[in-house]
């Protein structure tokens, strides 16, 4: 076992003119729960679909557990997407034996129980649910993998403030001990609590990556706090508010 | 009672601090088991290794006692349990006093205020 779970090197990506990530090094070590948080655009889901071999770096080297992205790194990665990519006439239960198939670390016992708890009913069509509750079973699906890392992208932005606290809860109760959890959001005061790490990217680049208790205790203020005050938008020129 | 955060603190501070005042008012009581590092981690809605390093404190304080096969326990001391109450109680009084002193009272008053209260009840 590779004593970094991720480290990215001088980690560049192009979208032809644009430059969304620019030379980022990141180092994950295992059984956290780290926050990737940047406001809108910053580059959050390149990183994180770069992470899963969805995309190519433009520059620089990814390692997963001490290997390159690729089959080996797929198999301990448990990846949920910013949106929905199943067949809407699935039901939970066929998507179930597609990770099933797909996935040796996927306990089917264990997606059973999560749906209950959650209020899913796995029997039902994916097109006959809410937003919400799809996303629910995708999260369901992702938890339910015994990975090493999970990389939610967005996990919390289409619930209400009352399952965010629920799907928290999932989140920690079910993630692989060893395994660490990557999550991006800008919704940081729902997670602050859960998160060991804060990792900021602005701009394509990471501003800041510590411990949210040491932010805290550095700063005096809330990682909230933090990021509302280096992210403030600017006014618009002479146009004051 | 329900677990609070505030945003000026580290979270794990805020758990020492609410986990003590449970010991204190008797919630755990002396020489009971301390639940499970996850399931208060659960109760309280925060990550494991945050609740790890507020029991740690916990212990580091002579409250709760580790072993390695049984979990956490209360301490049975008596004396340690009278003691952080008393540093506690210490602490609310110097923050009473502080907010008087801001508004222009002194001790004389303090004392005058805490008997007139005192009365009142």
């Amino acid at each position: 076992m590779h004593e970094q779970l991720v480290t990215c090197t001088a980690l560049t990506k192009r979208y032809g003119g644009k430059t969304a990530l620019k030379g980022v090094n990141l180092e994950l070590g295992r059984g956290r729960i780290v926050g990737l948080l940047g406001p809108n655009g910053s580059g959050k889901t390149t990183l994180i679909k770069i992470l899963c071999g969805l995309l190519q770096p433009t520059e620089g080297a990814v390692l997963v557990d001490g290997q390159g992205v690729g089959p080996y790194t797929k198999s301990i990665i448990s990846y949920l997407p910013d949106r929905m990519y199943f067949a809407d006439w699935m039901r939970a239960t066929d998507l179930f034996d597609l990770f099933a198939d797909f996935y040796q670390d996927f306990d089917r016992t264990k997606a059973m129980n999560m749906c209950a708890s959650l209020g899913v009913t796995p029997s039902d069509r994916l097109k006959s649910m809410s937003k919400g509750t799809k996303e629910k079973v995708q999260l369901v699906l992702v938890m339910a993998r015994k990975a090493q890392l999970y990389l939610l992208d967005e996990p919390i932005a289409g619930v209400d403030p009352a399952a965010r606290e629920f799907i928290l809860g999932t989140i920690l109760t079910n993630y692989n001990e060893e395994g660490t959890v990557l999550i991006s959001t800008h919704l940081i005061s729902d997670i602050e609590k859960v998160l060991d790490e804060a990792v900021f990217l602005k701009e394509g680049q990471i501003t800041l990556h510590d411990t949210v208790d040491s932010i805290r205790e550095r700063e005096g203020k809330s990682v909230d706090a933090l990021f509302r005050e280096i992210f403030r938008a600017q006014n618009y020129e002479g146009g004051a508010f | 009672m329900d677990w609070t955060f505030t945003d000026d603190r580290p979270i794990w501070q805020q758990l020492t601090e609410q986990l003590t005042v449970r010991i204190l008012k008797g919630e755990y009581p002396p020489g009971g088991r301390l639940p499970a590092v996850r399931e208060l981690a659960s109760q309280a809605g925060v990550n494991p290794n945050t609740m790890q390093r507020a029991l740690a404190q916990l212990e580091a304080d002579g409250l709760a006692v580790g072993s390695r096969t049984a979990g956490r326990t209360v301490t049975e001391d008596a004396a340690v349990i009278e003691a952080a109450a008393k540093a506690r109680a210490r602490a609310a009084v110097a923050a009473c006093l502080e907010v008087l002193s801001q508004l222009g009272y002194g001790a004389e008053d303090a004392l005058v205020f805490v008997k007139e209260e005192l009365h009142h009840a």
